[in-house]
């Protein structure tokens, strides 16, 4: 390995000192800067085509690329003289190291407290009609991106195999949980393990092939995989109703309760006024134990031999059937285990919904899920769920800035800027945190004392 | 061979082993056995194909041709390899005796049931989890049984739980033994090159091999870590069920420690006998010399005569 170590990390990380540059060369640069803005966008920016009938006009904006071009020379003189040589005197940030355990353990508590009490809290400070949004949308919305992402992070993270088509057994989950529930009249519960089984049955499947390939190979075959998926629901329209999906999926009960204003309702049964908040509260319940299950089931398989096995796997394949591992069992156990997550997930996405097609189950799901795992740090549960809530919490919250359609115009539509902020997002994860949001290990055993494992050491897999 | 072995089977026998890729043929039948309680080694110029050799006994390569027979006990019936090769079997099972067709079985399953464990030329540590994880994913198999596949691991079995402290204990033997055990909780990948060497063969140790493959283990070490490192290797020969096998280039190593040396050229054996036998070899002289094929002759007349004028003390 040519990182380096734990212990030195703090001081080798910039080799040379950096030196202020000098005002009238960091002034050259800039300019040199906004010569190049100029350059790059007079055909894109400069020229603009309008189109009025069938004549199309060329319109010329110098003013536009004029103000871009000195922003750009603001924003490289102000990184030149100001923020570069901060960066460089800055000590690396270490929070994970100097935070104490004791800390830790009690913020980890304060935030198992809140997300319990999470719907609650937004009754509290939203109201009756505003706290549908802050539960639907942020709360049950972001957890089964939560638990999607940490199903992946088993085979992603844990097992460092690239999976790119993971919204396949997502989609096996939902669909296979719509059709028995549908066909069959089968109750929520006895879907939700079902399509759990069936998804994991489905990663058995796709793992026999394709195990056998490594790294990009892998990647592409996977994606092909969703691709087919998703193409067969699609086209198969007798058995998955096409385009139209399957609707018409029951609401899951509680405990044969249906969340309904009728007689034999939840709300009659205990007394209560009925309000459709009451399913929303319990639908947050389920999804909530659900992404402590996986939660919880991923920590305690991490700590067994086959957990240790899946990450040996990612360190190095050909030394762990040196050592007598069956490499393509273990592979299979993480694919299965991962898929099954991911059916259960999409279990509760279609009773959730009530209505499902294959719109929801397209390659850009897929590649969400992934970049949670990559943001937050392959492998650690932590970083997956932070991430999770940055990237879906970060979108939802795109919705609520109609303020600014008061600066930038009634037309101006911030959801429009969501895979522009998600394209800056990486490029300043792969600049500041390249490993992800955390970037240690926490070692599965340990004999004396617990030491986070330094990610340089920590190698992604590769296949 | 100088000394006289009782005939008993050996542990491993290599016949008319052969490998190709395509045109090139890496081992040209190699015939070659290794003892119990013996340190063997395979010594021979780079190219010569040692690590080839070791693939084919380690099954991260077919064969082209060749049977590689392991047999954990010396008392088997005479002709069971000759009856085991021809009912198709990949092995006899432990209670007869455990015998092993080598090239029949694929690599993981040579260490799980044939309990051979190698290490690599090119160190291939779990460099992102700590010493402690790396000897306990050495023990994978007896865990996984132990854990009920999972099973009975996930909700806390006690047999579970008393596994996974004797195989922290069999870690710490080793971690003891090869003096890292104030490092256990380190990284791998933090190591120092001569700790990861030793680490390597630890981690070996711990699949609780019978035959153990060591591909140059004294590579990139100091005189003092090879010192350490002969130690070691006669440590494991001496008080284990554990044969070694191994490729070296240090001729201070292989000449100290081995019992038995086997030399190879162009893929062919050009010498089998004790480190003295082999040190006076001049076929083995030859090779390592670098000389001519047409002068080889020349050269080993002038070595006998020399030999007979005085006693060769000469290194190879």
């Amino acid at each position: 390995m040519r990182g380096p170590s734990i212990t030195q990390t703090a001081t080798t990380r910039d080799t040379a000192p950096h030196t202020r540059p000098g005002v009238a060369a960091a002034f050259f640069d800039a300019l040199k800067t906004a010569l190049l803005v100029i350059g790059l966008g007079t055909p894109i920016i400069l020229i603009e085509t309008r189109q009025s009938g069938a004549v199309v006009t060329l319109h010329l904006r110098f003013g536009l690329l004029a103000a871009l071009a000195g922003i750009a020379f603001a924003a490289r003189l102000l990184h030149l003289l100001v923020i570069a040589p901060w960066l460089a005197n800055r000590q690396p940030l270490r929070l994970a190291e100097r935070i104490p355990r004791q800390f830790k353990t009690w913020a980890k508590r304060a935030v198992i407290a809140f997300v319990v009490l999470y719907p609650f809290i937004a009754l509290a400070l939203a109201g009756k009609g505003g706290a549908i949004k802050w539960i639907d949308n942020f709360g049950i919305q972001l957890l089964i991106y939560v638990m999607l992402g940490w199903g992946l992070n088993i085979v992603v993270g844990l097992a460092g195999l690239l999976d790119l088509g993971y919204v396949a057994f997502y989609a096996v989950g939902a669909y296979s949980s719509a059709l028995l529930a549908t066909t069959f009249g089968l109750s929520f519960w006895l879907c939700l393990p079902l399509a759990g089984i069936l998804a994991a049955f489905w990663g058995i499947l796709l793992g026999f092939p394709v195990l056998r390939l490594r790294g990009d190979y892998l990647a592409i075959v996977t994606l092909a995989f969703g691709e087919i998926i998703r193409l067969v629901l699609i086209n198969w329209v007798d058995f998955t109703g096409g385009y139209a999906g399957i609707s018409g999926i029951p609401r899951p009960t509680f405990f044969g309760l249906p969340f309904t204003a009728g007689e034999d309702g939840f709300a009659a049964f205990f007394g209560l006024q009925f309000t459709p908040l009451h399913r929303l509260f319990f639908l947050f319940y389920v999804i909530l134990a659900l992404a402590f299950l996986t939660n919880y089931v991923t920590i305690k398989l991490r700590r067994l031999p086959i957990g240790r096995a899946w990450e040996a796997l990612r360190e190095d394949e050909i030394a762990c059937r040196s050592l007598g591992i069956d490499t393509v069992t273990t592979k299979l156990t993480a694919f299965s285990i991962g898929a099954m997550f991911g059916g259960f997930a999409g279990a509760f996405f279609a009773a959730r919904q009530g209505f499902i097609s294959p719109e929801s189950f397209i390659f850009m799901e897929s590649a969400v899920i992934l970049a949670i795992v990559v943001l937050g740090g392959m492998g650690s549960q932590v970083g997956v769920a932070i991430a999770a809530v940055v990237m879906i919490g970060g979108t939802e919250l795109l919705r609520e800035l109609d303020w600014l359609k008061q600066i930038f115009g009634p037309s101006f539509d911030p959801t429009k800027y969501r895979m522009l902020l998600f394209g800056l997002a990486m490029v300043a994860m792969m600049v500041w945190k390249p490993r992800g949001l955390i970037s240690t290990r926490e070692p599965s055993i340990v004999l004396h004392e617990r030491k986070a494992i330094s990610g340089d050491l920590v190698k992604e897999g590769h296949g | 061979m100088a000394a006289i072995r009782p005939s008993t089977t050996p542990l491993l026998s290599v016949e008319h082993l052969t490998m190709r890729f395509g045109g090139l043929v890496a081992i040209d039948g190699l015939s070659f056995k290794a003892e119990r309680g013996d340190i063997t080694a395979l010594i021979g110029p780079n190219g010569a194909g040692k690590t080839t050799v070791f693939n084919c006994i380690t099954g991260f390569y077919k064969p082209t041709i060749g049977r590689i027979a392991l047999a954990h006990s010396a008392q088997m019936p005479p002709h069971a390899v000759e009856r085991l090769t021809e009912s198709g079997r990949r092995w006899l099972d432990r209670a007869k005796g455990g015998l092993f067709l080598l090239e029949r079985m694929p690599d993981f399953e040579i260490t799980a049931k044939a309990k051979i464990a190698r290490t690599f030329q090119n160190i291939r540590l779990f460099t992102g989890m700590t010493v402690l994880e790396n000897l306990i994913v050495a023990q994978h198999n007896a865990l996984m049984r132990a854990s009920g596949w999972s099973l009975l691991g996930l909700i806390g079995a006690k047999s579970f739980t008393k596994a996974q402290a004797e195989a922290i204990e069999r870690a710490t033997f080793w971690l003891d033994k090869i003096n890292l055990t104030h490092r256990a909780d380190d990284p791998a990948g933090d190591l120092p090159y001569g700790d990861q060497r030793r680490l390597e063969i630890a981690r070996a140790m711990c699949t609780r091999p019978r035959l153990l493959c060591l591909d140059e283990p004294a590579a990139g070490l100091n005189p003092r870590e090879s010192h350490d490192l002969n130690s070691l290797l006669r440590y494991i020969r001496d008080e284990h069920d554990t044969a070694i096998l191994l490729i070296e280039h240090d001729m201070s190593v292989v000449m100290e420690i081995s019992d038995h040396v086997v030399v190879l050229e162009h893929g062919a054996k050009i010498a089998d006998g004790t480190p003295d036998e082999i040190k006076n070899d001049p076929a083995v002289i030859a090779a390592y010399l670098g000389v001519e094929d047409e002068e080889e002759s020349a050269v080993e007349a002038e070595i006998a005569q020399l030999q007979s004028g005085r006693t060769a003390e000469g290194t190879p």
